[in-house]
């Protein structure tokens, strides 16, 4: 038995668990409040307008959410697209680009507002719903299709007489700005409560089902639905902040895979672009086989002694 | 450092140079004023009612 598997088992490994979810779960609640924190806008029903509404958060977080501090990614690419009559939207690909290369799919696991509520609603009940893998797989490829179809293409390419076209993702998808925006702002506001119609409870039977569906199925919305997910997915395998898997310290009971909210199996799927880098796996692991690297300019195999 | 781990940090190093680039150059062409001018509004169709 090795050192580590000994401590685990004799409770520092299990203090160091704790502690390193402390951590992850305080980093987590102090992004909610960084990409939010104007707390007045609830109150009053007015949106920031402070200067770093010009820069976009690495996160999915509605700029029409009364809290919100930053522009969300998704937005601002969309209107780049939509607006900026065919020139390319250098400003968000470009931050978009750099948070990929260096924080890639962390950004879902631990700094995500719409992450958070999904965490916090798969702990409602215990019960899960296994989705059939050959469906789940296909389901999976649907956040990329959105990404394509919603965020790029539909906002690029169908404009109307004045050149300008719409948000289509944030239209008619977008369940974090219904969350965030739509029912905060309408609930604050009496004039906006009076210009919702069919869009808008179309938003919200949209934002139900993300919500049961969040219930039933862990990440269910960064697993099928999420755009930026997607386009973060695409640097999972060059990001800087990755798992590794040390193969010689594995003792293949299994934890990991049983407690990854994107129903992954860690031993096999290291790299693979849905892991979220959550960190739950290296929590488990009772051999501390897994681990969470963050390295900027050097990357080691993900793979240790294999 | 293996092969693959010195491409990923090759592709990795690109990835960022460019990033930086691409925000440089959206900073020179006021780029974020566009997206500080749609994060100051209410966005109606984000919210779901235009």
């Amino acid at each position: 038995m090795s050192g580590m598997h000994r401590d685990r088992l004799n409770g520092n490994g299990i203090r160091r668990e704790k502690q390193r979810r402390t951590v992850r779960n305080v980093i987590r609640i102090a992004s909610l409040f960084l990409f939010n924190g104007y707390l007045t806008g609830f109150r009053n029903g007015r949106i920031f307008t402070g200067r770093t509404k010009s820069v976009c958060v690495p996160v999915l977080n509605c700029y029409s959410c009364p809290g919100a501090l930053g522009a969300c990614p998704i937005g601002s690419l969309q209107a780049a697209l939509g607006t900026s009559g065919g020139r390319f939207p250098f400003y968000v690909l470009g931050t978009l680009m750099l948070f990929g290369a260096v924080l890639g799919r962390l950004t879902c696991g631990l700094l995500c507002p719409f992450g958070l509520i999904q965490d916090l609603l798969a702990k409602i009940t215990s019960k899960r719903i296994t989705v059939p893998k050959k469906t789940d797989r296909l389901l999976r490829y649907l956040k990329y299709a959105v990404l394509a179809l919603f965020v790029i293409i539909l906002p690029a390419f169908f404009r109307d007489d004045f050149g300008s076209s719409v948000p289509w993702f944030c239209k008619y998808i977008c369940p974090a700005g219904t969350l965030e925006g739509g029912i905060p702002l309408t609930l604050a506001d009496r004039a906006l409560r009076e210009m919702t119609g069919p869009l808008f409870w179309w938003k919200v039977l949209l934002l139900a089902a993300v919500i049961a569906g969040s219930v039933f199925i862990e990440r269910f919305f960064c697993r099928y639905l999420c755009p930026l997910g997607a386009f973060y997915s695409l640097f999972s395998r060059v990001s800087a902040a990755r798992m590794k898997i040390d193969s010689s310290a594995c003792i293949s009971c299994g934890k990991c895979g049983s407690v990854c909210p994107m129903a992954l199996d860690p031993v096999r799927q290291i790299s693979s672009a849905e892991c979220i880098l959550c960190g739950r796996c290296a929590d488990i692991c009772p051999a501390e086989a897994v681990s969470l690297r963050f390295s900027l300019f050097s990357v080691n195999a993900l793979r240790e002694k294999d | 450092m293996d092969n693959t781990g010195r491409t990923a940090a090759l592709i990795r190093a690109v990835l960022i140079i460019t990033g930086a680039i691409l925000i440089t150059i959206g900073i020179l062409g006021k780029e974020y004023v566009s997206v500080f001018n749609k994060a100051v509004r209410i966005c109606l169709e984000c919210i779901g009612i235009g």
